[in-house]
């Protein structure tokens, strides 16, 4: 059994999707993986839900959260693709980047 | 469940009964994913002073039961004041 509280607080960005962020299999993924690109964050920890059925049903049951890509922040819950991409246009991820110690 | 199919019509019902949306958009992208797909826009009253996870958890536990069958989806999540304010721009 996976531990994911320790694995979302392990890295400052954790990423559930379908791919790697070399090569993302779902445009959902994509889009989060371009949102965190356009903000210069390179250094995080992707985890791709497509190599496994326990990694992509747990971690939906850890968040309470149906849909992958999943977003984490210092080990918190952010939300999917939708919300990553509100908060890029509204300007909150900028801030809480900056919580983090990465500035975009 | 399984054989009844999702439709936009019933996703605008639930979200209208359940958490009191005023407004409802709901677009049927299956079409360009070959599985039931959905987006929707959602204004409702009782998002006012929600955070938008929080609006989003209470769109996604309306429809837990349909998002097993769907394949992808897409929601915005609207309060009255912010979708009048949408609709100006």
């Amino acid at each position: 059994q996976r531990d994911f509280a320790e694995m979302v607080k392990k890295d400052k960005v954790v990423v559930f999707m379908k791919g790697t962020p070399a090569q993302p299999m779902c445009g959902f993924s994509n889009a989060v993986v371009q949102i965190l690109r356009m903000h210069g964050v390179d250094e995080y920890a992707a985890y791709n839900v497509l190599d496994d059925q326990d990694l992509r049903q747990g971690v939906k049951a850890f968040s309470n959260w149906p849909t992958i890509p999943q977003v984490f922040f210092n080990g918190e819950f952010v939300g999917g693709c939708d919300i990553l991409l509100q908060m890029h246009q509204n300007g909150d991820l900028v801030e809480e980047l900056r919580k983090l110690g990465i500035r975009s | 469940w399984n054989i009844m199919a999702i439709t936009a019509d019933h996703i605008r019902n639930k979200l209208t009964t359940e958490i009191g949306a005023i407004h409802v958009e709901v677009e049927d992208t299956s079409p360009n994913r070959c599985a039931a797909s959905f987006k929707v826009l959602v204004v409702s009253p009782q998002f006012e002073g929600k955070p938008l996870l929080q609006r989003h958890r209470m769109v996604n536990t309306c429809l837990a039961e349909e998002l097993k069958e769907i394949h992808a989806f897409e929601q915005k999540t609207l309060t009255p004041e912010q979708w009048e304010k949408h609709k100006a721009q």
